[in-house]
């Protein structure tokens, strides 16, 4: 697996999440996603990017475009400092909040990718990367 | 502050959203539909999303908010235009948006409010 280009922004404020939004749809762009996915990959950075602004107390996003075989993939980091999710597995759990939201975020959002990983600890902050192929 | 107009059309509010949305804008929408349905009495109100590339789960709850609320205040409200890989994105996120009234244009969805709105 070969990595082509990669970068970091921002996800510190409200704003920082529509511009993680549309840096994501161009770089699916870009790596040729077909609408569906692309939509689908740009719902779920909506969804990480609003964590960590809201629970994470913001931090940064960091791209990666993978070359495999046959196939071009994006890979999204969301990285905050904040306090970390304390029970990973209720809070993969669908429809379980500890903010006032829907509870559909994380869930959702692994849903709609190829791949999820979560890295947490209580006061250490949290770590959640996607990666969709095309 | 930003804000996403509202039109009047006779007793119909039409909202059409053509911005990459962030949260505290759909929070102003919401208020401020709420203020013009009392202040117009408006009996329907039709959201446009056609122009929306993705509908997360901020912007489906702010849909399911204004459809509940308008209906507390005696108006109907359709969605129209929603993208098919909007549509997609959605259901596998887990939203139906349940008790939302939607066509597939403005056109049907103007159809449809009227018939509602006839029947209420």
């Amino acid at each position: 697996m070969n990595l082509r280009s990669s970068g970091t922004q921002p996800v510190r404020l409200e704003q920082d999440v529509v511009l993680a939004r549309q840096t994501a749809r161009k770089l699916a762009t870009e790596c040729g996603m077909r609408l569906i996915d692309q939509t689908k990959l740009v719902t779920a950075v909506s969804e990480l990017a609003r964590n960590t602004v809201v629970y994470g107390g913001g931090g940064d996003m960091d791209w990666q475009v993978l070359e495999d075989i046959g196939r071009v993939g994006l890979r999204l980091s969301f990285r905050d400092q904040g306090p970390g999710i304390p029970d990973v597995r209720l809070a993969l759990t669908d429809g379980w909040t500890s903010g006032g939201g829907l509870g559909l975020g994380l869930t959702g959002a692994r849903r709609l990718v190829d791949e999820f990983d979560l890295q947490t600890a209580p006061g250490e902050g949290t770590c959640v990367t996607i990666t969709r192929w095309t | 502050m930003e804000r996403i107009p509202i039109l009047q059309m006779g007793e119909y509010l039409l909202v059409t959203i053509q911005v990459d949305m962030h949260d505290q804008l759909a929070l102003n929408l919401q208020e401020d539909l709420a203020e013009r349905i009392s202040r117009t009495s408006a009996k329907g109100v039709l959201i446009d999303i056609s122009a929306l590339d993705m509908v997360d789960s901020f912007i489906g709850r702010m849909i399911g908010t204004i459809s509940g609320l308008s209906r507390i205040m005696d108006a109907q409200t359709v969605l129209v235009g929603m993208q098919p890989s909007v549509a997609i994105t959605l259901v596998e996120l887990g939203m139906t948006l349940p008790g939302v009234s939607t066509a597939l244009n403005v056109e049907r969805g103007m159809q449809k409010l009227r018939d509602r709105v006839e029947r209420s």
